[in-house]
């Protein structure tokens, strides 16, 4: 097994998306794009793109910095810290993955737009409320050469901004990837307010002509494509909460700190002293749990599954603990929209759904270990 | 070490293990009924434990880490993990395990004199002589530092007096170990030394104290005006470290005793994965918030296994593990609970008498999150020690 310790030079990449981050994208950033209305930060890609991030795992030869998931899931951390919003996720690790499957000429110009920043791609899956990839039922209906896909696809995430969309579709028996432009005839989006204030839009299909050209690998084999992308994906996304947790967590141990009652630091209080020492145990076993997940992708992919969603199981139920303890030990101020925690709770609900649930996940994890239900 | 160096280990070793290893001590076995305690008491279970055990010593396999001079096998971390593995491979039993491999030998190469080293480390490794440990006292318990049996200077011997609690197998073992208080005047830290003891010396005597589970690992023992020497051979100090310091002694014992009552949540619960526990369980089939209880444990259990491999990894590049080890001892002990709280539940009725090795299994990890320092004093030295949280 490969080692569980961050490398010197993950250590210093880490270090690097923090200073970057914390000068250019703290919290108050995704506020004042909230307070703005908008749901995308053109500026902030680009000099993520600039920085190599865009290109963490595209090739070099396609312009990319090709780092590997362990780097893609520290930079993921790091801008889970600070709430940082950008299509890194969906573009730069499940599309960049899903492409690099592919490996034809297409996908090799495709990933070098991911790489300077000129492309955003959005994973169009979800039908229902919850993440179910291989229960999809959109079809996408033969007609001569082609396809004509109609339905609608909920949750998808950077989807009122991404120029392309990858839809999930099933043709004839099997399930089969499509990577279509955003502004084909028939597509229409209708961006949703969504609680995180990022970009997430329900797109609906009517008609919508699509070639051979159009299919990203092999007809009814999505998932040889796919697969490898959402693991990817899930691995980065399981990084951002556990940074998203750390970023809470640490906002909340100051606070206990500081905030005087009863004549004394409120952290002086056991029963807020185990709180918060059982969080950080919490956060540093998942912390085991994404480097391990990261390690697999890089070393492994084909065995990752079990680890990918331990990863996102444990930092989802993390997560979700770190904020509600945040908001607790806060206090009043902690309901407070001007104080910063709320935008953690909110970011972690969403996340938590996002690229499947923690029982998605722990079902997975049973099944691995020998449990089948 | 290069790969190509390892492998080679691996075969020889391999080669050694298949042509020593009594066929009855590859069962696999890892309950305490099983285990080969040594000492000078010690009755062989059979012919092939005390044959394991003698062929394992002259190759220095009881203690594998250990220096070859003290009776070790002087393996490097990489090669005790192929030790533990090809162990596992053919279910190897470990042909002896006590006190002095866990607990003293660490501290006496850590703290001990050469001649401390030389007189008491290779007697442990050939399980010659067995240890117990003397740390807990009625009145101190979770607050270890405030230990009142008296140990004075009366300039040809130590003279002690005093009672401990919780001493595992006192009752079994031939030396003991214990936290004596030397100075009665100086703050409770800076009073307590490391005191070797033989237990037949007069005025040692010990009581065992029966548990919920039916078993009786634990004992009281009383020290009645106990002559101890100042050394047990010429050059020999029966203290440990400096007198008064036995506080930096204990405190490393202590977390090395986390991580390893911590290292049990990963083999406990009949060392199978909670989902095939619950995949053979009629409940476990059926009962669905049984299933996600112990999903839920699993998730939690297996990113804990990837924890403890993390924090070995740490350790080995140098950056130690420290007051982290409460977390381990924290976190294992109460997973282990919930692991076995779910392995009676999958079991039903089948586990609830005495003959099921479960129901002894299950009350025994209650044990776990108070030995060693309770779950409430982790989370008390997490709070302080590593957030930095007042008081």
């Amino acid at each position: 097994m490969e080692k569980l310790l961050k490398t010197e030079e993950e250590i210093m990449l880490a270090d690097m998306a923090r200073g970057f981050l914390d000068e250019a994208a703290p919290v108050a950033r995704l506020r004042r794009m909230r307070d703005e209305g908008r749901t995308h930060d053109p500026e902030l890609w680009k000099q993520m793109a600039e920085m190599g991030w865009a290109g963490v795992l595209v090739p070099e030869e396609a312009g990319g910095s090709d780092m590997g998931h362990t780097a893609a899931g520290v930079i993921a951390e790091e801008m889970g810290k600070t709430l940082t919003a950008s299509p890194f996720i969906g573009t730069a690790v499940i599309a960049a993955t899903a492409l690099r499957r592919v490996a034809d000429d297409r996908a090799k110009a495709a990933l070098a737009r991911i790489a300077s920043g000129e492309a955003i791609y959005a994973l169009a899956i979800d039908e229902g409320a919850k993440f179910d990839p291989d229960g999809v039922r959109m079809e996408a209906r033969r007609e001569g050469n082609g396809f004509r896909l109609s339905g609608t696809k909920k949750f998808v995430v950077d989807g009122g901004n991404a120029d392309r969309l990858l839809v999930l579709a099933r043709t004839g028996e099997g399930l089969t990837l499509f990577d279509l432009p955003a502004d084909r005839d028939g597509i229409t989006r209708a961006p949703r307010p969504m609680i995180d204030s990022r970009d997430a839009a329900d797109v609906h299909l009517e008609n919508v002509e699509a070639t051979g050209e159009d299919v990203l690998g092999a007809v009814e084999d999505a998932m040889a494509v796919l697969r490898p992308a959402l693991r990817a994906g899930q691995a980065a996304l399981a990084a951002e909460m556990a940074g998203l947790a750390a970023g809470a967590f640490g906002m909340t141990v100051d606070y206990l700190k500081e905030r005087k009652q009863f004549g004394v630091p409120i952290g002086a209080f056991q029963a807020l002293q185990h709180r918060a020492a059982h969080l950080w145990c919490e956060t540093e076993v998942t912390a085991s749990a994404i480097l391990h997940a990261g390690r697999m992708l890089d070393h492994d992919p084909d065995n990752a599954a079990l680890a990918v969603s331990l990863a996102k199981a444990r930092a989802t139920s993390t997560a979700i603990l770190a904020v509600q303890e945040g908001v607790q030990m806060h206090g009043g101020i902690g309901m407070t929209d001007e104080y910063d925690m709320g935008f953690y709770m909110k970011r972690a609900r969403v996340a938590a759904e996002w690229l499947g649930d923690y029982g998605h996940h722990a079902k997975i994890v049973a099944q691995k270990r020998g449990f089948e239900g | 070490m290069p790969d190509t160096d390892l492998d080679a280990f691996r075969a020889e070793l391999r080669d050694w293990l298949e042509q020593n290893c009594p066929e009855e001590m590859r069962d696999g076995a890892r309950d305490e009924h099983s285990i080969c305690w040594g000492g000078k008491n010690w009755k062989f279970a059979s012919d092939a434990q005390r044959i394991w055990l003698e062929r394992c010593v002259t190759r220095g396999y009881t203690v594998p880490t250990w220096p070859v001079e003290y009776g070790g096998a002087g393996m490097n971390r990489d090669q005790e993990r192929i030790f533990h593995e090809e162990m596992a491979r053919i279910g190897a039993r470990y042909p002896l395990q006590s006190f002095g491999i866990w607990m003293l030998g660490p501290a006496l190469l850590k703290f001990g004199t050469e001649a401390q080293k030389q007189y008491f480390l290779p007697p442990i490794a050939r399980g010659e002589i067995r240890w117990c440990q003397g740390y807990s006292e009625p009145g101190a318990g979770s607050d270890l530092a405030g230990v009142q049996t008296r140990c004075e200077d009366m300039g040809e011997h130590w003279l002690v007096n005093g009672q401990k609690i919780w001493t595992s197998y006192a009752d079994k073992a031939d030396w003991i170990f214990a936290l004596l208080r030397t100075d009665r005047e100086a703050p409770k830290h800076k009073g307590i030394s490391f005191v070797l003891i033989d237990m037949t010396a007069p005025g040692v005597s010990t009581k065992p104290i029966r548990l919920i589970s039916g078993a009786s690992p634990f004992c009281e023992t009383f020290f009645d005006n106990v002559k101890v020497p100042k050394e047990h051979a010429p050059g020999v100090s029966s203290v440990v470290g400096e007198v008064n310091r036995g506080w930096d002694v204990a405190k490393y014992l202590l977390t090395h005793e986390r991580e390893m009552i911590s290292a049990g949540g990963a083999v406990m619960g009949g060392g199978r994965p909670l989902m095939e526990v619950l995949a053979n369980a009629e409940t476990g089939r059926t009962d669905p918030i049984l299933q996600a209880d112990a999903m839920r444990a699993e998730v939690d259990g297996l990113a804990f296994t990837l924890t403890l491999e993390r924090y070995k990894d740490q350790a080995e590049a140098g950056s130690g593990v420290g007051d982290a080890s409460a977390m381990l001892k924290y976190y294992g002990t109460e997973l282990n609970k919930r692991r076995l709280e779910l392995v009676m539940a999958a079991a039903g009725s089948e586990a609830l008498d005495w003959n099921d090795e479960r129901a002894p299994t299950w009350l025994r990890t209650k044990a776990n999150s108070i030995e060693g320092g309770t779950s409430e004093v982790m989370l008390s030295i997490i709070s302080k020690r590593i957030l930095g949280l007042p008081g």
